[in-house]
């Protein structure tokens, strides 16, 4: 028999369940390079908040980390029912970590609706703790469980940790006075308690954090530490589990750090963009998940020159937004798929009266309302194509949750450089995902530069600065600049209104170049790899952890593969095309039905092929890596 | 050129509605009654001495959303229906120009009908000026939310099988403080609405009644004909009764479920006092006497023109800048670094973070 741990990843010779060894009571600590967890149950039962709480801690341990919460679109399904169950998985790791992990070593399942959503994700031999207290009948039958599994023998290739979270949390807070309703809200922290102790995190800041959070109420603050360590306790003295998992820090780049999530990262990169250009930036917004948490954060940074206005419709949003930059400040709006089908006739006004904006869309799972809080990159072409007219917009993507801060700043440069409105996708995987995120210093960006035209002589409203295109951004109440700007054809020099039909060709040639300049901006291609081979893997957006990874593995293996992650999605790095041809295949993976596959085949007749998901869930690092395994051969060519 | 509404404290040069026409000409159909509009706008704009390089003019899309190329002032020509938006975003951003908008019955009340009611009910301080011609004019003469019951048009040819609107009771609805109804010919009674409308401070909403020769001629003719419009038409005035008809020989009396009858107003026998007519009273916390008003209409009563509220409420964009100076009360922006490090940081790697 093997004597790994059930917690930590198995590997070949993992058990497929039987009896669990016996070992002496005193801690025994094992060291792991990386553990994938996953904590899953009612969507009244806080997973989200342990979740955070867990990662929060563990970002704080100097372990590299990412994180994909999974909640379901309703805000209260059915207690109990499937489609209630909420989940939260973390990666963290002593070395870099590009995804949250393809499948979860340990899953704590709250509730038999949890586990019957999440158990096929778990590694066989994988360490399942389950709470026991919550598999009733009906809670069993709300399932559709026909029998109960952890009787059943069905749960036999597993490591099943039972544990009565219900009952030990009510135990253990039977003398606080609360409510029985009360007590069992704290399930949650009996459940982290005993994760913190299985990965031998320290409790003292997690301590103070249920200080923080539960400040107004110290009856509840006392509750939540009481089963915190009731739990941590509980896998200390509990026999079933033989021993501790430790996941040293990760070797990282020298600086401060803090975990975030890729909204906020959006949200603080939007207030930089302000204080790197002096622009003051204006926020208007309408919630839509999984967007609306950057309006909320931004409605907090008021005294950091930022103003937020919710609007009465998504349309009314960037309406405002636009209004705002046509004062002078720096309109921006954030929304997901629906949302943004809303916005394309002001996209197109935007072009037409070319003023900075900026654009987010946070995408999720489509068409229509489609899956909400799920993620997908199904929104590529409507960014590039999906409004009428000729509509030339920038388009570029956020790569991982803490790439948004860089990619919102891009975005914010772009516009007010060129005098356009720039689209940014990430999505909802990026939006909720988390990572440890290196601080900047103050030198480390560069100023964005804004020149407002003041002077009356000679002004034309549509002249154009000769390297950039951009017309002249002029604030309302400069004396002597009064003009009319609209969503008309205009004159190609004056603005005012024209039907000339050369004038016509003119202008959609002018801002389509305007547009294609933004491309002589750009730095060198991110790429990894050699320039040449027999395998490029060229991707977009949220999916570079899950390739950056099966890349890596690939190449560690001597396959001759490189990886391409564009940045920019329209214009297109002008070395693409020549790179894409020194490749024997060309492989483009999409959460979508293949977008961005068409758009390299149109522009560089190349034989790219797809390779899509569209389940609303992340591309695996495995299912990448068997892909590319078909795709190459395992050692170099002679 | 030159400023002349700009120069505070020179010798004021006497300003013209020149001084506010743009260099485009206008190109509304000839006897079209946006001109008239247009020039009262110019006229009381160049009477108060408007300073043009603080106004934008917003518009939509329609006839009347051409307005603002004519108007020497900042202006956006946009998309149909959303200028109340753009307006919005741009007044709270830019709380100190004075912000203008156009738009039509078909612009406001049809395609836009959702930003302008959510204008009117934050009370952000814009001039929303909505010629009503009760027709679709630039896309030719379909029916609009304001057309007629029944009226025949290129899509009714079997009549209009809905209600129309009453814009200023959408208005009083939103939750309007300022509100007036004017039309496009009376020339010294628009001027006096518009003068009242700049002064206001929050959403200003004017409805005026506006000929569309080619494709609704004399939608109004029926009141403002001038034999007749005494008779059909109530001038509000604050502070008078409520009085109308050839030499205000009637008054308005309105029972408890506030219904209007008109009254012989005089001291013989079958008459009322003009003592027992209601004075006009823009000024009514609730706007519920208001709505009784704008309920008022041809052929069963007189018309109303005028203020028919008037009140003063906190502006949105006040609200927010009071906000604004409780979070930053000088105004100075917080250091950045503040936001970059806020919440559970470390440090990590060799020799960590020295700052
Ligand atoms: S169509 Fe009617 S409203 Fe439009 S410009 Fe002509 S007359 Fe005026």
């Amino acid at each position: 028999m093997t004597t790994q741990s059930p917690l930590s990843p198995p590997g070949a010779g993992a058990p497929a369940g039987g009896p669990l060894p016996t070992q002496p009571k005193n801690r025994s600590v094992a060291e792991r390079e990386s553990v994938v967890i996953r904590f899953c149950g009612d969507s009244g039962d806080g997973m989200q908040l342990t979740g955070t709480e867990f990662t929060r801690v563990t970002a704080l341990a100097g372990n590299d980390l990412s994180t994909l919460p999974d909640f379901p679109a309703e805000i209260r399904a059915p207690a109990g029912s499937i489609a209630g169950v909420s989940g939260y998985q973390l990666q963290f790791s002593s070395r870099e970590v590009f995804t949250p992990g393809d499948q979860p070593h340990t899953l704590v399942a709250m509730n038999p609706a949890a586990l019957k959503a999440n158990l096929a994700d778990l590694v066989p031999g994988g360490a399942l703790v389950v709470n026991t207290g919550a598999f009733t009948k009906p809670n069993l039958q709300k399932a559709g469980y026909e029998s109960n599994p952890l009787e059943d023998g069905s749960l036999e290739r597993y490591h099943v940790h039972q544990v009565d979270v219900t009952k030990l949390t009510a135990l253990a807070l039977k003398d606080t006075g609360l409510s029985s309703k009360e007590i069992g809200r704290c399930k949650n922290f009996f459940a982290l308690g005993l994760a913190f102790w299985m990965y031998n995190r320290p409790t003292e800041p997690e301590i103070e954090s249920i200080k923080q959070k539960f400040g107004k109420k110290p009856e509840l603050a006392d509750a939540n530490i009481k089963a915190f360590l009731a739990g941590y306790n509980y896998g200390e003295t509990a026999e079933i589990f033989t021993e501790s998992v430790e996941v040293k820090p990760a070797p990282i780049a020298a600086g401060t750090y803090r975990n975030i999530m890729g909204n906020s990262a959006t949200a603080i990169g939007l207030v930089t963009a302000g204080h790197l250009s002096g622009l003051d930036i204006f926020f208007a917004g309408y919630p839509i998940t999984p967007a609306s948490s950057i309006l909320h954060e931004l409605s907090n940074y008021r005294a950091y020159g930022v103003t937020t206005f919710q609007c009465e419709d998504e349309i009314a949003a960037i309406g405002a937004a636009l209004g705002g930059s046509f004062g002078g400040q720096l309109g921006v709006t954030a929304s997901s798929g629906p949302g943004i089908a809303l916005k394309g006739e002001f996209m197109g006004l935007a072009v037409s009266l070319e003023l900075p904006l900026v654009i987010i869309n946070v995408q999720r799972g489509g068409p229509s309302t489609g899956l909400p809080t799920k993620t997908e990159q199904a929104d590529l072409l409507q960014a590039l194509y999906g409004r009428n007219g000729e509509c030339p917009i920038p388009v570029l993507a956020a790569m991982t949750p803490a790439d948004c801060f860089d990619a919102t700043i891009e975005a914010c440069r772009v516009a007010v450089k060129h005098m356009t409105p720039v689209v940014l996708l990430t999505d909802g995987y990026l939006a909720n995902g988390s990572e440890p995120w290196l601080v900047p210093k103050k030198g480390d960006l560069a100023p964005i530069e804004v020149k407002f035209r003041t002077d009356p002589a000679g002004y034309e409203v549509y002249e154009r600065d000769p390297e950039t295109l951009a017309r002249a951004w002029v604030r309302p109440g400069t004396p002597g600049l009064t003009h009319r700007v609209g969503g008309l054809e205009k004159d190609a020099l004056t603005g005012n209104v024209s039907y000339d039909p050369v004038n016509h060709e003119v202008m959609c040639q002018t801002r389509a170049d305007k547009v294609a300049r933004v491309a002589r901006g750009f730095g060198t291609l991110h790429l990894t790899g050699p320039d040449h081979g027999e395998l490029l893997v060229c991707g977009w957006g949220s999916t570079y952890g899950a390739i950056a990874q099966s890349v890596e593995l690939a190449r560690a293996e001597g396959r001759r593969v490189s990886h391409v992650h564009l940045r920019w999605l329209n214009p297109l790095h002008g070395e693409l095309g020549a790179l894409l041809k020194r490749f024997d295949k060309v492989l483009v993976p999409e959460m979508n039905l293949g977008q961005l596959v068409k758009v390299l085949r149109a522009e560089f007749l190349v034989d790219a092929q797809s390779f899509t998901k569209v389940q609303g869930k992340p591309f695996t690092v495995s299912e990448l890596k068997a892909r590319i395994d078909q795709l190459t051969s395992p050692k170099e060519r002679s | 050129m030159s400023n002349p509404t700009s120069m505070e404290g020179a010798a004021p040069i006497k300003l013209t509605r020149k001084d506010y026409a743009s260099d485009q000409d206008v190109r509304w159909c000839p006897g079209c009654g946006d001109y008239a509009i247009l020039a009262q706008v110019q006229k009381v704009f160049a009477d108060l001495r408007l300073d043009r390089d603080k106004t934008v003019f917003v518009s939509g899309i329609g006839c009347s959303s051409r307005f603002p190329y004519y108007m020497n002032t900042y202006g956006v020509h946009s998309i149909h229906g959303r200028a109340p938006a753009i307006a919005s975003g741009l007044k709270v951003a830019r709380p100190e120009l004075a912000i203008w908008v156009v738009t039509g019955d078909g612009d406001g009340l049809s395609i836009g009908g959702n930003h302008l009611i959510h204008a009117i009910r934050r009370n952000i301080d814009l001039k929303i000026l909505l010629f009503n011609n009760r027709i679709y004019g630039l896309t030719k003469g379909q029916y609009s939310p304001t057309s007629e019951f029944g009226k025949r048009t290129v899509s009714t040819p079997h009549g209009v099988p809905d209600r129309p609107f009453n814009p200023v009771a959408v208005a009083l609805g939103a939750g309007a403080t300022f509100v007036a109804r004017a039309f496009d010919t009376d020339t010294d009674h628009l001027q006096a609405m518009l003068r009242r409308a700049h002064a206001h401070k929050g959403t200003a909403f004017i409805e005026i009644y506006q000929n569309c020769n080619v494709f609704n001629d004399g939608a109004f003719e029926h009141l403002a004909e001038k034999k007749v419009h005494d008779e059909r038409v109530i001038a509000l005035e604050h502070g008078k009764p409520l009085l109308f008809g050839p030499g205000k020989s009637k008054g308005l009396r309105f029972d408890a479920h506030g219904r209007a009858t008109a009254v012989e107003v005089g001291e013989g026998p079958g008459q009322v006092p003009v003592g027992a007519i209601a004075c006009h009273d823009e000024s009514v916390d609730s706007s519920g006497y208001a709505f009784v008003l704008s309920q008022l209409d041809y052929p069963t009563n007189p018309v109303p023109i005028g203020i028919f509220r008037a009140v003063e409420r906190p502006t949105y964009e006040q609200t927010v800048e009071e906000q604004a100076r409780k979070v930053a009360p000088t105004g100075a922006r917080k250091d950045i670094e503040t936001l970059w490090h806020q919440g559970d940081t470390w440090v990590a790697g060799s020799g960590g973070d020295a700052e």
